[in-house]
């Protein structure tokens, strides 16, 4: 067995050195206090107001990055059901293909992307001349006549990049249904929609909470779309940390907002992952 | 009602297409712009002198090929320990796998800035200079697992049977593993180096935090909304995207030949 060691031992260390300790090493950091105003160095020093501070200064922040975390993981949830059960019950011998698809676009650079939808959104974009043509500038999606750096902007970013991990948990939960529950529902004389509310449904729960958790937490903790198609006003969480950490050199408070953003992210994990094991993360 | 139900379902499945492919499709087509300034950002009309010149931006090549190597080498490292990991607790089980197996589930939990966040205080601690050395270190942390679960789960389909059968057959065990193991785990082992290569080639918040002062291609292009949009940028993007479309292809069983779900 001591092998069996021999072959975890490079890998644990990684885990150990590079994840475990420095994870473990923010909680005194957030409670310190820095040396100077010009670098990164501290003093522990049972500085709780870090956390005051920050969830002061910064709470509407926090809660604005779940806001538009939720909100684009809502919106693309009411695309992405609906896709993931065309790729499946309608997909036929294409689903690999389809599945392709889906995934294709995350190849490219999400920083590309943000380019590509600055192009978009921007001025003179087709967008705006769209919403212009339909009327429908009057629905508070635009601030003084423009989409880019407005919340709009970064709720159609973050729910374009996230739609991919809402879409393939969900095809991998409807593949697992078996096509004779749906025809015994059938034969039982059960319409589409009883088969639906009865069979599909119940059965997609494990992947539709694994689709959440892959998009909520990395969309609450997003930098690009925030940074280069919101404003000022559409920061979300991460940017303050970024900001905090590299621009004004306060790492103690930087630590404590990223544990604060931790701890709600495990609370997340822990509500939708409550009745699955972490295999149903691993998975993915 | 069928019907009703088949056009929405079809309707919203082209919306969703739509919003994930809008931002690639103007990629490719400003790749053909003409741009009147410094930033490609609107259409001005269509020329194929970025394409005869790929290169022209001098800094963007040299981000991209930075991003090319430490790809290469956060991938090879994170699939050589990630799949020793995976060995062992597929095949060996030693006492504390399933500890180990949450330890490596864990860091996907955690929201990149939180990583971010720890490795450069770590790497303040230990007044190691940001550069080359903590992007390769940070890298492979977070390829890691993804590249040892993925593995672990191609492990754990296998037969475990055919190993047993080629030591009925006298084989040693490290000849069993050579000879039949490793062979049925190469998909596996190109499927976690594709997936560590990406995640690695497109970060951007780990990289802004641990690079110093190396620029990787997501660093150069961060940079660039402040700077100047080549359309080099465009160019070279189209390209990454062609080379790993195509390999995504090759991986994709496609037909009746493939797997059916049911």
């Amino acid at each position: 067995m001591w092998w069996a060691w021999i072959l975890l031992a490079p890998g644990l260390l990684w885990l150990t050195l590079l994840y475990l300790l420095p994870l473990l090493g923010l909680v005194p950091l957030s409670l310190s206090e820095p040396l100077s105003r010009f670098g990164l160095e501290t003093r522990f020093s049972w500085r709780l107001a870090n956390y005051a501070d920050g969830m002061g200064t910064y709470g509407p922040v926090l809660l604005r990055s779940f806001a538009f975390a939720g909100l684009s993981t809502a919106l693309g949830l009411l695309l992405a059901y609906p896709l993931a059960c065309a790729i499946r019950f309608r997909g036929g011998r294409w689903q690999p293909l389809l599945i392709g698809l889906v995934v294709l676009p995350s190849l490219t650079s999400y920083l590309v992307r943000a380019i590509g939808w600055t192009s978009l959104l921007g001025d003179n974009g087709p967008v705006l001349g769209l919403v212009a043509a339909l009327g429908l500038t009057d629905l508070g999606l635009l601030r003084d006549g423009r989409l880019l750096n407005t919340p709009t902007a970064v709720v159609l970013g973050l729910t374009s990049t996230q739609l991919p991990f809402l879409v393939l948990p969900l095809v991998v939960a409807l593949q697992r249904i078996e096509r004779r529950l749906l025809e015994a529902a059938a034969d039982l004389h059960a319409g589409p929609w009883r088969r639906f509310r009865l069979v599909v449904w119940p059965l997609s729960r494990p992947g539709l909470a694994s689709a959440l958790l892959l998009s909520l937490i990395p969309a609450a903790g997003d930098v690009v779309n925030p940074l280069f198609l919101g404003g000022p006003n559409e920061r979300m969480i991460a940017n303050a940390i970024a900001n905090l950490l590299l621009v004004q050199l306060q790492a103690p408070r930087a630590a404590a907002l990223a544990l604060v953003l931790m701890a709600l992210s495990g609370v997340a994990v822990w509500l939708l992952l409550r009745r699955g094991g972490p295999d149903d993360l691993a998975l993915q | 009602m069928r019907g009703v139900g088949s056009w929405l379902l079809a309707l919203v499945s082209a919306l969703a297409f739509a919003l994930l492919y809008a931002p690639i499709v103007v990629m490719v087509l400003f790749s053909f712009n003409a741009p009147r300034g410094r930033f490609n950002l609107v259409w001005q009309g269509f020329t194929l002198a970025n394409w005869r010149q790929p290169f022209a931006d001098g800094a963007l090549t040299q981000a991209f090929l930075t991003s090319l190597a430490l790809a290469l080498a956060a991938a090879a490292l994170a699939v050589l320990l990630g799949g020793l990991m995976a060995l062992s607790l597929e095949r060996l089980r030693p006492r504390g796998s399933r500890a180990i197996a949450l330890l490596l589930a864990l860091p996907l939990t955690n929201p990149e800035i939180v990583l971010a966040t720890s490795l450069l205080s770590l790497f303040v601690d230990l007044n190691l200079p940001r550069g080359p050395l903590t992007l390769l270190l940070s890298h492979s942390l977070f390829c890691l697992s993804y590249a040892a679960l993925t593995l672990k789960a191609r492990l754990a389909g296998f037969d475990p049977s055919l190993e047993l059968a080629a030591q009925d057959l006298g084989a040693t065990p490290l000849a069993a593993f050579r000879r039949v193991t490793l062979p049925l785990l190469v998909p596996g082992l190109l499927a976690a180096s594709l997936l560590s290569f990406s995640l690695s080639f497109d970060d951007y918040v780990i990289s802004s935090f641990t690079a110093g002062e190396t620029v990787t291609l997501p660093l150069y292009l961060a940079g660039a909304f402040q700077r100047e949009i080549s359309p080099q940028i465009q160019v070279l993007s189209t390209l990454v995207l062609l080379v790993s479309g195509g390999l995504l292809v090759l991986a994709t069983p496609l037909g009746p030949s493939g797997r059916r779900p049911d």
